[in-house]
């Protein structure tokens, strides 16, 4: 048991904080990867350029990730904190003379209000934004993510001194355990209750570790975390890692994730500097180091044990986990393994008390989650909400509904291992146990919103191509069980379904979620059983009609031109690969359906939405 | 291409800078790979008697994690991501459009080792769905007719 | 010692037994392709599993790995341990059609194959239990074998499917190996494994072909112990 030192923690720099004090005039602009590939380097150096120019002394910080993806670049221009969305470099000359110079702001570059058409000035004020709660994700707005002096002005590491000077690991890991915390990886497992079995176990050295994998496709929350605010990651790995008397920690991160990797990589680099890592942490003999590992293409190394597997230089095969990671986890040694967002709410926890994070939230689930909202949604994006927001609000209120006026179908959470949400559910709340209760789960908080022209077999069958390729092939059930459910699967979207089909893969489901060694393979049944329990139609109509109802599966649909529509342009004679349109210009053309692919290159080049899809 | 004896001096570079560290394995790959385009069968017998771990662990683990090649790649890396969000808007036609325009499939490098073709699963960029990566560059809401584009505009031998 | 029930029958067992071994001393069979006595355990094979109960949860876990608990309750034929068990046969069956082993353990499980499966024509006589790797890299020492790729292209073999220096020719790999798919050709005073044909030495004594020179070689390295010394057959010795 550590003694609290003597010693006080060095003093976090106060003078910082003055410096982005209410009155100062700064500009920020988002530079999470999404709009850095719109573009927003580019407009965050102009901006630079044209204040030089226009001899105004006033910064210009590249923020993490500010979430309303949708609309990048975005440009905040404070103190007035005038939102601009969709900026483009041309724009930068009058943002720097009017709204930076003289304060006036610039219609256009405002967001309007879908419905009432009205300007809207502030961040707050968006639509997008007014429902969110964002305790955890709204810090990546006010920092450059490569200093460490920003994370300091925020408070930063506070929670940290405090924990060193004031705090005990035993009174850590209860005021953790009284704020609710669960883990936002996808498992939900009570925080406190992992860090204790660590604690109390035999068996040294111990070792804490962030799981940044976000395999899950369509989930990028952890990215824009990692690279949006790395401290507060590392904040809450030393907190955690003092609580169970670890002194070596990792970060896993993603291969496809290089930004992430830079900028945690700068961030563990300026906090040893400060002496927040290292040895003699703030000078109270308590020392932490932390080590980042990337990893190398596996989905599967998102599971706790492959995840060790790979780190401890091996094939990333998870294995029985009889024993659990907290016994024997990382070299056969105690091991807290939490993902990268329950991390970043610890300082939180220690900053605000467990009083204040447990009032956010429902009765099973506290605090906020981190949704990433993508697919056919108009307002596509990263949201943080009080866990109990419902789908409906987080799909039509921030999210602005579906795109190009077409109905919801199903809302797709927990990424492969999770399940398809109908229009019937939107109502529920959305926490750990009820997204279970409805055959889904949270996941790690992606939300795929599918509307109309989403077929659900094809769902099924996308999700099991992917496990198919990422499973590890260690066990029986998943890798040959997977394999020949997804064969099913492709039949049954290429027109060969069987009648007995469905029932089959119900069987297999069962067998495969009991018989397999890890979550991959035991999830891997979620997407085909809640698609068949909820679309169940969809499925026969591939199998018995041979119809394909939302128009997707090519096999069984056919593309024709609306003659009405058609004005005999030969855009679609010019892209077609395989010549099956054809017609003399200015008269309606036709297709080919011996010679047509389905390829889907005319309906993305017609201007007169003249093909259409049966 | 890179001579044999380069290829040894290079690795063994590599595994010292990870301390002859077992457990650093994937590592060294990554740095391997980073540094030839591709898994070397010569960088691989090299470390592993630098490492000193079979040989057959190296290859364990180079043809387990779908992020090396064994086989050369090609000099641009056109990355299509096959994510879900991407998916629901179109990856797949777009990547029989990149089969069809480059002739290859992914996996694959054309004749001339200008482009391999690789699918990858979430690049954390779904707003901008269906984005394509071509040599760490990204490119957002990408169309079948952007696709010619940019390859014509990498054959001109344009920057990218 | 630990008291448990195994299919409503009272079993007592050593701490630190695996489920597996405190149900076969007590008479009860439990079907297992991928374990071996001389290898260390994978749970790969998934064919002995057995429902646990402790407390009001129930769990499917593989009994070759399950430690015994003080009053755990063992099933080995509930229906889902039944199901599990089919499945896993019915795939098996249809990566490896051609094994007599797979069809004779299906008959006495009462497993027929599943006409949906497709079956493969490119596996052999493989399963993946992993014996064989296991083999070489625990007891051998030598790894010349591994397991390569993932998921479903996951496969056996030398690095490169080429002949593998570290390869002693000892065979061990294909003596544990339960369904006989790795071939192994010893004829007179050759071997020929994993592509590599290697030297048979003759024993000193009796002047029989007995091992692979690069056996004796390897051995002598290891131990210390002479290539002379060790060149008499175990018959002779």
């Amino acid at each position: 048991m550590k003694n609290i030192p003597d010693t006080q923690p060095q003093p976090i720099k106060d003078d910082l904080r003055l410096n982005y004090g209410p009155n100062k005039k700064f500009v920020t602009v988002c530079a999470g990867t999404g709009c850095r590939a719109y573009g927003s380097l580019k407009v965050k150096e102009a901006l630079e350029a044209e204040l030089k120019k226009q001899n105004m002394n006033v910064e210009v910080l590249a923020t993490g990730c500010l979430g309303f993806c949708e609309k990048g670049p975005m440009v905040i221009v404070h103190p007035d904190k005038y939102f601009y969305q969709s900026v483009k470099v041309e724009d930068v000359p009058e943002i720097v003379s009017k709204t930076v110079g003289t304060g006036e702001v610039i219609s256009r570059l405002l967001y309007r209000h879908p419905e009432t058409k009205k300007t809207l000035f502030r961040e707050e004020d968006l639509p997008f934004y007014k429902k969110q709660r964002r305790v955890v994700f709204g810090s990546n707005g006010m920092i450059d993510p490569t200093r460490i002096d920003d994370y300091l002005a925020i408070d930063g590491y506070q929670a940290l001194a405090k924990v060193l000077s004031e705090m005990t690991p035993e009174g850590i890991i209860s005021e953790v355990k009284k704020a609710g915390l669960r883990g936002r990886g996808g498992g939900g497992f009570p925080t406190a209750v992992k860090w204790e079995g660590v604690r109390k176990a035999q068996g040294f050295p111990k070792y804490v570790i962030a799981n940044g994998d976000e395999g899950d496709p369509g989930a990028y929350m952890d990215r824009s975390l990692m690279e949006g605010n790395p401290h507060s990651i590392i904040e809450g790995m030393i907190i955690g890692a003092y609580a169970v008397d670890a002194h070596d920690g990792y970060i896993y991160v993603r291969n496809e994730y290089p930004l992430a990797v830079t900028h945690l990589t700068i961030a563990i680099e300026a906090a040893r500097e400060e002496g927040l890592l290292g040895n003699n942490i703030l000078g109270t003999g308590f020392s932490f180091d932390i080590h980042i590992n990337k990893g190398a293409g596996a989905f599967v190394c998102g599971e706790s044990s492959a995840l060790f597997a790979s780190i401890e230089g091996r094939a990333g095969e998870p294995r029985a986990k009889y024993v659990h990671a907290v016994e024997k986890g990382l070299w056969d040694k105690p091991t807290v393994l939490n993902n990268v967002e329950t991390w970043a709410n610890v300082p939180l926890i220690i900053n605000k008390g467990a009083d204040w994070y447990s009032s956010i939230g429902t009765e099973g689930s506290k605090g906020t989650k981190i949704f990433s909202l993508v697919g056919k949604i108009k307002n596509t994006g990263l949201i943080e909400v009080p866990m109990g927001t419902t789908l409906y609000e987080i799909i039509y209120d921030m999210g602005g509904g579906i795109t190009n006026g077409r109905k919801f179908k199903a809302v797709q959470t927990g990424g492969p291992s999770g399940g398809c949400i109908p229009e019937s559910l939107l109502d529920i709340p959305v926490d750990f146990d009820k997204l279970t209760e409805v055959g889904s789960m949270m996941g790690s908080g992606g939300m795929i919103v599918m509307d109309d022209r989403s077929c659900m077999v094809d769902v099924a069958r996308y999700f099991l191509a992917f496990l198919k390729e990422e499973s590890c092939g260690k066990c029986v059930p998943c890798r040959e069980g997977i394999r020949r459910m997804s064969d099913i699967l492709e039949d049954i979207c290429a027109g060969k379904g069987k009648e007995e089909d469905i029932e089959l893969l119900k069987t297999m489901c069962q067998a495969i979620a009991d018989g397999s060694l890890c979550a991959l393979g035991g999830s891997a049944p979620n997407p085909v059983l809640s698609t068949i329990k909820y679309f169940r139609e969809e499925y026969e109509a591939h199998i018995k009609d041979h119809r394909c109802p939302a128009g997707v599966c090519k096999a069984l649909i056919t593309y024709s031109i609306n003659a009405d529509k058609c004005t005999g342009c030969g855009m679609c004679i010019k892209v077609c690969p395989t010549q099956a349109t054809s017609g003399e210009k200015k008269k309606a053309h036709t297709i080919d359906n011996n010679k047509c692919t389905r390829c889907g290159a005319c309906i993305e080049s017609c201007k007169f939405d003249a093909i259409t899809v049966e | 291409m890179k001579k044999a004896r380069d290829v040894v001096v290079k690795t063994k570079q590599i595994v010292k800078k990870h301390k002859a560290d077992k457990s650093s394995l994937i590592a060294v790959l990554q740095d391997i790979q980073e540094a030839f385009n591709y898994l070397p069968k010569e960088a691989l017998k090299t470390a592993a008697k630098a490492l000193n771990l079979p040989f057959s662990r190296m290859y364990e683990a180079a043809t387990f994690y779908t992020a090396f090649s064994l086989k050369p790649r090609g000099e641009n890396i056109v990355k299509v991501c096959t994510g879900t969000a991407c998916h629901v808007r179109g990856a797949s036609a777009l990547q029989d459009k990149f089969e069809r325009t480059l002739c290859i499939k992914p996996g694959e490098m054309t004749p001339d080792g200008k482009f391999s073709l690789e699918t990858v699963n979430c690049v954390g960029a779904c707003a901008l769905g269906p984005v394509v990566v071509i040599n760490a560059e990204y490119h957002g809401q990408m169309t079948m007719n952007k696709v010619d584009k940019i390859i014509d505009k990498i054959k001109q031998g344009g920057a990218q | 010692m630990i008291n448990l029930i195994i299919d409503g029958k009272n079993v007592t067992a050593k701490k630190d037994t695996a489920v597996l071994e405190a149900a076969r001393a007590a008479g009860i069979n439990i079907p297992t392709l991928c374990a071996h006595e001389s290898v260390s355990r994978s749970g790969a094979c998934r064919l002995c599993v057995v429902e646990i109960k402790k407390g009001s949860r129930t769990r499917i876990v593989t009994s070759c790995l399950y430690a015994v608990e003080e009053g755990l309750i063992v099933d080995t034929k509930s229906e889902r341990v039944q199901n599990v068990r089919r499945l896993v046969m019915e795939l098996l069956l249809a990566r490896c059609p051609e094994s007599e082993v797979l069809q004779k353990l299906a008959k006495e499980l009462g497993v027929d194959t599943q006409p949906r499966f497709v079956a493969d024509t490119d596996k052999g006589k493989c399963i993946l239990c992993r014996s064989c790797v296991r083999v070489c890299e625990e007891v051998v020492g030598v790894s010349a074998i591994g397991l390569f790729s993932r998921g479903s292209y996951k496969a056996v073999g030398t690095p490169y499917n080429e002949k593998s220096d570290a390869c002693i020719g000892c065979g061990a790999c294909a003596y544990v190996c339960p369904t006989g798919h790795i071939e192994m050709e010893t004829t007179e005073n050759k071997r020929k494994i994993w592509g590599r044909t290697f030297k048979m030495q003759t024993c000193d004594t009796c002047g029989r072909y007995f091992a692979p020179v690069d056996q004796l070689k390897y051995i002598s390295k290891k131990t210390g112990v002479s290539l002379k010394d060790l060149s008499i057959c175990m018959d002779c010795r």
